[in-house]
């Protein structure tokens, strides 16, 4: 098991935001937290990494509780993509290099520059390597992201909305690229989403947030029209294509 | 560019060494305008006079007296203030995430002037010698109050931005209001000023690097060199938190930490020149940008290469603003003002069009 979660609570200004939230990741496993605006998915990557401190429960990354660790130490172990990707004025390969931060007290060792190299291969960002990110596309930039939380050589990668602002091509590439990687290094991953349906094509397992508590878990094909309903509140019809279900709204 | 199996981190390797050549040949061009700076102005000296009285191998008394207690002081405080103020300003911006960060628009300038006002008006410390010219009576005094407003008004921009939800852009704001503020403050101390008072606050506002002695220089020098190795030591850290703040906290950063230390720091830097040499506007604010253009962001390289071009650039300034109009002796702030508008209007033209 490389993540487990016992029992978080957060509060913001007093009111609760998650609550009894329990969950487990194991290696080479991908999950998607799906649910409402405003449910708190992204609150729960950020407690999950100790941006934000739980207010109780533990979060133990291959038997390590992550909210008793140092910052550095946490870096070490979880890769963060954030929704929020400032294009700075630094090439792609120094951007991707930005994550052996964890692992690099001041000199770049010769290995980084392999990790970094090895990185940039597996995204096929060879071409755009020396290019300045902030002349990038948003695809670009989010495979410089995720490219970045990888050299960390993290137990596990967080990835807050992923696909968000990327068109459908950018969309499934990014999304097959997250799969590969996450099988490929036996990583286990943590990915929130609001497309249902791309969700449901490349996660393994689905986890519903409704109000700040877990509603359901599944495997996409486990997945029901009623739960679609209660966590949403609008009523759905599942098609099944090829075996992933298809969300149809009624 | 393309890259086959095994030479991506061997052409970064020649990327980075290029970069470090820059910054080498940036030295070579620093020691230059030093020696030129030391030869220049009213009195003349062959630069092979300048390296004797240098290397002390018997230079003629009078050039000896001319390098060492004039020239020397004059350019090695040019160097210091260059290198620090453009340090600084790269710093804020990296770690503000605007490119408006620099030691003016924060309204760290405008607090220093108006200690300097204060101290002029409330502390007496400004007199007419009995030359007849004005002078600063009381320099310790007045440096001391331009460095106690303009560490409040840090201390301020700071506060502002532990209050929750602060953005960068926030600090920012607040040091533009809090510029305006002091900028009221000294326009009332000068309409109640008598004509001695009123002339010794605007000859203050006169950047000039002319003021610093020996003693002033040795505290200019420890204090830059002390912030500068210490922002350098921070070079990741600012270049995770230029990559965004959620990000460099995914990377083990502790952001609010960086932030506040490297303000403090840049703040401290600024105004310990700004209180002794008086106003040296636009090169905190153009200097990162010219280099962020020749050498990227990345502030491993940017902020040594910003130390070596804020000094050349404001050692130019100022002999330049020796020469110009010789033998009336310009204070550098001049020149400063006159070259860094132009240019920074010209990279916000041409940064628009790229």
């Amino acid at each position: 098991m490389i993540l487990h979660i016992d029992d978080i609570a957060f509060r913001y200004n007093g009111k609760p935001v998650l609550d009894n939230v329990s969950m487990a990741v194991s290696k080479g496993e991908l999950v998607a937290v799906l649910g409402p605006n405003g449910v708190g998915k992204s609150t729960l990557l950020r407690c999950i990494n100790g941006i934000l401190r739980p207010s109780s429960g533990a979060v133990m990354v291959e038997d390590e509780n992550v909210l008793q660790l140092s910052a550095m130490a946490v870096a070490r172990r979880i890769g963060y993509v954030s929704q929020y990707q400032t294009a700075g004025k630094l090439t792609a390969f120094d951007a991707i290099l930005m994550g052996r931060r964890p692992h690099i007290r001041l000199q770049v060792r010769r290995r980084d520059l392999e990790i970094v190299d090895g990185a940039i291969k597996s995204l096929h960002l060879e071409d755009l390597a020396m290019r300045p990110i902030d002349r990038m596309s948003g695809g670009e930039l989010q495979k410089v992201a995720i490219g970045r939380a990888l050299v960390q050589e993290p137990r596990l990668l967080l990835m807050d909305e992923p696909t968000s602002s990327l068109d459908l091509k950018n969309q499934i590439e990014i999304l097959k690229l997250i799969r590969h990687v996450v099988r490929e290094h036996a990583v286990g991953a943590v990915m929130t989403l609001h497309d249902l349906t791309t969700a449901f094509r490349y996660a393994d397992k689905c986890l519903f947030l409704k109000n700040g508590r877990i509603h359901a878990v599944a495997a996409p094909r486990e997945i029901t029209g009623d739960i679609i309903r209660e966590v949403y509140g609008i009523p759905v019809e599942i098609h099944h294509h090829n075996g992933f279900p298809l969300v149809i709204p009624q | 560019m393309h890259f086959h199996d095994g030479t991506l981190n061997r052409d970064y390797t020649r990327y980075t060494q290029r970069k470090l050549l820059l910054i080498h040949a940036g030295l070579a061009v620093l020691v230059l305008a030093v020696l030129y700076g030391i030869a220049s102005g009213a009195a003349r000296i062959p630069v092979a006079e300048v390296i004797r009285s240098l290397m002390g191998t018997g230079a003629s008394p009078r050039f000896d007296l001319i390098v060492w207690q004039i020239r020397l002081p004059q350019v090695l405080a040019a160097v210091v203030a260059g290198a620090g103020l453009s340090v600084s300003g790269a710093v804020m911006q990296s770690i503000l995430r605007n490119p408006l960060g620099s030691p003016f628009t924060l309204g760290i300038s405008h607090a220093a002037a108006f200690g300097a006002a204060f101290a002029v008006m409330i502390l007496g410390s400004g007199t007419m010698t009995s030359a007849g010219s004005i002078a600063i009576a009381n320099p310790i005094v007045t440096t001391m109050a331009a460095f106690s407003f303009s560490m409040l008004a840090a201390l301020f921009i700071v506060a502002v931005s532990r209050m929750r939800g602060a953005k960068p852009e926030t600090m920012i704001l607040a040091g533009v209001a809090l510029g305006a503020l002091f900028t009221a403050g000294t326009m009332l101390l000068q309409f109640f000023a008598d004509d001695v008072q009123l002339a010794a606050m605007v000859f203050w506002t006169f950047g000039d690097v002319a003021r610093a002695g020996w003693q002033d220089l040795a505290i200019l020098g420890g204090v830059t060199a002390a912030a500068t190795l210490y922002f350098l030591f921070n070079a990741w850290n600012y270049n995770a938190v230029d990559a965004g703040d959620e990000t460099a906290q995914g990377l083990g950063v502790n952001v609010g930490r960086v932030r506040l230390w490297g303000m403090l720091t840049a703040s401290l830097v600024t105004a310990v020149i700004v209180s002794f040499l008086g106003i040296i506007g636009f090169v905190g604010l153009v200097c990162p940008h010219v280099v962020r253009r020749l050498i990227g962001g990345d502030n491993r390289f940017l902020l040594p290469a910003t130390v070596v071009l804020g000094a050349i650039l404001l050692l130019v300034a100022d002999t330049v603003a020796r020469l110009v109009l010789a033998p009336h002796l310009l204070p550098v702030s001049i020149i400063t003002a006159f070259l860094g508008a132009p240019v920074f209007m010209l990279l916000i033209v041409k940064g628009q069009r790229g």
